[in-house]
């Protein structure tokens, strides 16, 4: 019974949903005041994102008369629990309770946001959002391949160390940092980029550009679902970054300086996203593809030969 | 004060209308987002869609082809939301009043559309920055 009872609390409060929730509103706290301090500007206060998901619920709902009432509803509820089981999923693999194939599991998990997205913006009916559900259909199409790759090198790189079975499981890649390899820096790089285009920053924000398509796949939603949008969008800034450090830089240690190094892992990849946010203007969706497919693709083509010539000569450098 | 009302003070989206203005005071509501006034420090933000607005900043005096579409806006912005005049010709058509091509001041039209409509005025040719932020933090003050 105590063991159900500590489970359920490690699910739903501690390092569940509640705790995920709220160190994603601080994130994207962060995401705002770093992007002021880039532009000299003073930026909100720590409180501003959850005040902002506060007003939304207490607002009207509109549906559009020409929207798909059930689907136009229940996508973001469908978004925002996806995110929710791949954050709970990466947390319980840094504490090392998982099961073997959960990478898989989680590559499958982070599309979920997208397609709820794409589902919530074309049930919507307007021209603006089926303009930016088809972006979003798109560039999926484009970062999904590099991003599948970079995780295969990741795999790679723990070929000889680890029992085949034990290779596609989360706990097990997080006790190495492929990182400091080659073809694991190249992987990562990439894998930083799909991470960008998956939260819908810029220079990847073609989707939500709210200059041309005003709001593109969201234009259509207000009051609680939007708040509900905004919690999810939270929530990636929590478990993407998440994926790439336990996957890539040696995942989040449980107590001590590993949990400090974990913590500090996680905001310097936030910190990189922002970052590379602020410094860039937004691409044309044709620009993203062509990026992915031809140049990220090809690179990681690359690395995934580094990778295995590394194995087979026993370079772990390469 | 409960709060809805308490947050929706606390973070106010603004979603701009141009309703036949001379692009001189959306040149100054721009400059709000600037490093110098920077109104994001008080979770004001603009957005691209009325869906997600809680205030509509109308410029210009109402022409008859924007009347229809400000109407638009209106009815697709989720209420609770105040309705902002800003300058001389939203607040009451400025020079052109009684101009072939206008169909009214702004809160007219508006009204037409809901007559409890929340409006606040700020008056200027174009009304500075520091006027607009002083408008706003009234308004939010008196609701």
């Amino acid at each position: 019974m105590i063991e159900v009872l500590t489970n359920l609390f490690w699910i739903l409060i501690f390092p569940g949903f509640v705790f995920t929730l709220a160190v994603g509103l601080v994130a994207s706290w962060l995401v705002r005041k770093v992007s002021a301090l880039v532009q000299y500007r003073v930026g909100p206060p720590v409180y501003q994102p959850a005040v902002d998901v506060m007003k939304l619920m207490g607002k009207e709902i509109l549906i559009p008369q020409d929207a798909h009432r059930a689907v136009f509803v229940a996508a973001p509820l469908v978004g925002l629990s996806g995110v929710l089981l791949l954050a709970v999923m990466l947390w319980l693999a840094g504490a090392g309770v998982a099961f073997v194939g959960d990478g898989i599991v989680a590559i499958y998990l982070m599309v979920l946001p997208s397609l709820a997205l794409i589902l919530g913006s074309s049930s919507s009916g307007s021209p603006h959002a089926s303009i930016g559900a088809a972006r979003e259909m798109k560039l999926v199409m484009g970062y999904e391949l590099p991003l599948i790759l970079a995780f295969i090198v990741a795999v790679v790189k723990t070929a000889g160390v680890l029992a085949p079975a034990e290779q596609l499981s989360l706990v097990a890649i997080s006790q190495h940092a492929p990182v400091l390899s080659v073809s694991g820096a190249l992987a990562f790089i990439v894998a930083l980029l799909c991470v960008q285009a998956k939260l819908g920053f810029v220079p990847f924000d073609m989707a939500e550009s709210e200059t041309e398509v005003a709001g593109g796949i969201m234009i259509e939603y207000s009051g609680a679902l939007l708040a509900v949008w905004k919690l999810m969008q939270a929530l990636m800034l929590v478990a993407l970054p998440l994926f790439l450090v336990v996957v890539f830089l040696g995942g989040v240690g449980t107590s001590g300086w590993a949990l400090l190094g974990g913590i500090g892992k996680y905001v310097i990849v936030l910190v990189l996203v922002i970052l590379i946010r602020n410094t860039n203007p937004r691409v044309r969706i044709d620009q993203a593809m062509r990026f992915f497919w031809c140049y990220c693709g090809t690179a990681l083509v690359a690395a995934v030969v580094l990778a295995m010539l590394g194995n087979y000569y026993g370079l772990t450098w390469l | 004060m409960n709060w809805k009302m308490w947050s929706l003070k606390k973070s106010v989206w603004v979603f701009h209308v141009n309703t036949g203005a001379c692009n001189n005071c959306d040149i100054e509501i721009v400059n709000l987002l600037t490093p110098k006034f920077d109104v994001e420090r008080f979770g004001i933000k603009l957005v691209g869609s009325p869906r997600h607005a809680d205030a509509l900043l109308v410029t210009g005096a109402g022409t008859r082809q924007a009347a229809v579409r400000l109407q638009e806006v209106y009815r697709q912005t989720s209420k609770p939301c105040v309705v902002f005049c800003m300058g001389a010709c939203a607040c009451g058509m400025g020079i052109f009043e009684g101009a072939y091509h206008i169909a009214g001041p702004v809160d007219k039209i508006v009204k037409e559309v809901d007559p409890n409509a929340i409006i606040a005025y700020v008056p200027g040719c174009p009304p500075k920055p520091e006027a607009m932020i002083s408008g706003v933090v009234k308004a939010l003050a008196a609701i």
